[in-house]
């Protein structure tokens, strides 16, 4: 939900004079949503400047992520950056992985969830327009 | 070998479903997008930051709202602990990992950025897009004119 609030952020940005790069790891939400100039870290969720600690890293993706301002002609522009998270891809498929033994705590998940959005509608505890 | 991006559109739609929710999520999609060129040299250019983490630790019951701080110096820390991000393969314990302030302070040093807005923004992760378009959308935009900035980096956990 992070990626797709910065894509229309900067989409109103944009709208409005001020150009825009998002730094980011999801790449099907920001190009379904549209923007003008995105540098994608094929990462896990979290760390889209780099590795943690990892400071020439970090500073070699936002440096190449700066550089999209000058280099991008056209929106919808998307620049790949080449940065490996580790030899080990488990990550992909373990994120919010649905397993046959998880199904009913999930369900359950739902169920705290949805009663508690209803207890604080019901207590107003909800957001001020 | 490298795997292909994960598609979290559809991972987040069947999360949701195994925890019964009814109805997916509509994801926010344009056929046209808004684009400015840049109108300086990025060596004059001011640039606003904008992250989705938070200047404190938020409960995920809590109602959100746009936040600013002081880019000098920088927070110590910020928070994400009501945000989605990948618990399992990684860690928010440093800041430089998702908050570029100090590569974005070297770029100013060598001279290729002109200069950093006096603040940065956090932005709320909303599921209302209507909340996020009529509501922090403007609110960012406004915050960044008056800090005089020409451009902005926008960095999502």
């Amino acid at each position: 939900m992070c990626h797709q609030t910065v894509s229309l952020i900067a989409r109103h940005l944009e709208a409005n004079g001020i150009a825009t790069v998002i730094l980011g790891s999801a790449l099907d939400v920001v190009e379904h949503c549209g923007v003008p100039r995105f540098a994608f870290v094929d990462f896990p969720l979290g760390n889209p400047c780099g590795k943690p600690y990892a400071r020439a890293m970090q500073r070699a993706i936002v440096t190449a992520a700066v550089d999209l301002f000058e280099n991008t002609l056209a929106p919808r522009t998307t620049l790949r950056l080449p940065h490996r998270w580790s030899d080990d891809e488990s990550w992909r498929d373990a994120y919010l992985a649905v397993r046959d033994e998880d199904l009913a705590v999930l369900r359950r998940k739902g169920e705290e969830r949805r009663a508690l959005r209803k207890a604080l509608r019901e207590a107003g505890r909800v957001r001020q327009e | 070998m490298t795997g292909a991006p994960v598609d979290y559109m559809t991972r987040t739609r069947r999360y949701y479903e195994a925890q019964g929710f009814a109805k997916a999520y509509v994801w926010a999609h344009f056929r046209d997008v808004p684009f400015t060129p840049l109108a300086k040299p990025l060596a004059d250019a001011t640039l606003a930051l904008v992250t989705t983490s938070a200047l404190y630790d938020r409960a995920a019951t809590d109602p959100r709202y746009v936040a600013s701080a002081a880019m000098a110096p920088p927070p110590s820390r910020l928070y994400a602990n009501d945000l989605a991000w990948d618990r399992n393969a990684t860690h928010m314990e440093d800041r430089g990992s998702y908050f570029p302030v100090e590569p974005l302070a070297a770029l100013v040093a060598q001279g290729r950025l002109g200069a950093l807005a006096e603040r940065f923004h956090c932005v709320p992760t909303e599921y209302s897009q209507r909340r996020t378009l009529e509501g922090d959308a403007p609110e960012i935009l406004r915050r960044c004119r008056d800090d005089g900035a020409d451009i902005a980096l926008l960095v999502p956990l």
